[in-house]
């Protein structure tokens, strides 16, 4: 159980730093939607349209090392082994 | 002699109306009007747009330095990328969306007109109204005039367009908008990109 739990969490920080990589490495705040230009070949104007995007930000990766540090200290009370 | 005053009288009449100033509606059935916004302070950048433009204009592409014009934006249609970003920015302690649905530039007087071709570049003073505040603004202003492109852009109508391109900039603490606080991750300063094209038909 211990040991299950520091895999987890250890899981859990890679995994978030993997997934915050893939996404874009975005250094400010998560985004939910990503702005796309959108020009109109009539006028020549450059429009802006919202897709709705989830795109991971450091509070992700905070959050994400949070429960990661939670389950390690959770795991220093869990018994080296069960009987 | 009565024949020829006659064709005279309709040529000239003909030539007040071609010449009279056009009224231009600013309400986009495609959806690309939109007014940019961006506050780069020290800790954070803010990028977002709002898509509810709307309004309109008189334009005489005789006299351009006569247009005269009302943009609103409605506040709601204000978007950033983080969504509780964007709820702290319409609620009430930021420009409170509830309480003031419109943001409003109304001109009043155009100078430093220059026309070249179809485009004309001028200063702007008009009214700028945020969050229930009102101040007078002078903002730079790109013109373009496309006689008879509106079937291009709508198919089944026809008439012509005007594009309307200002990039400026006003500040936060000048619309009573929290002014002194948070600067470090809310700019004072805030840049407006207004980018839109109204519609006269005929």
């Amino acid at each position: 159980m211990k040991r299950a739990l520091r895999i987890i969490a250890a899981l859990l920080v890679v995994g978030a730093i993997v997934f915050w990589a893939a996404a874009g490495a975005n250094r400010g705040w998560t985004k939910t939607r990503v702005p796309q230009k959108v020009v109109d070949e009539v006028t020549g104007l450059e429009g802006i349209q919202w897709q709705n995007r989830f795109v991971p930000g450091v509070d992700f990766l905070g959050a994400a090392f949070l429960g990661a540090v939670i389950l390690a200290g959770v795991s220093i009370f869990v018994p080296a082994k069960s009987k | 002699m009565k024949t020829k005053l006659t064709i005279l009288a309709i040529v000239t009449v003909a030539g007040v109306v071609i010449a009279a100033p056009q009224t231009f509606d600013f309400k986009d059935p495609k959806g690309i009007n939109n007014a940019g916004f961006k506050l780069d302070a020290p800790l954070e950048s803010i990028n977002g747009s709002a898509s509810g433009v709307y309004g309109t204009a008189t334009f005489d592409p005789e006299n351009p330095g006569a247009t005269k014009g009302k943009i609103t934006v409605a506040t709601a249609s204000l978007i950033v990328p983080n969504p509780v970003q964007n709820r702290h920015m319409l609620g009430d302690k930021w420009l409170n969306a509830a309480t003031f649905p419109t943001i409003i530039f109304e001109s009043k007087e155009f100078k430093n007109v220059q026309t070249t071709g179809d485009t004309t570049t001028a200063d702007v003073t008009g009214t700028f109204t945020l969050k229930g505040v009102s101040k007078e603004l002078t903002v730079p202003v790109k013109l373009t005039y496309l006689k008879d492109k509106l079937a291009e852009r709508v198919p089944d109508q026809k008439g012509d367009l005007l594009v309307i391109r200002s990039r400026f900039t006003i500040k936060r603490s000048d619309f009573n908008i929290n002014p002194g606080q948070f600067e470090d991750k809310v700019s004072d300063t805030i840049e407006i990109n207004l980018s839109i094209a109204g519609a006269s038909q005929k």
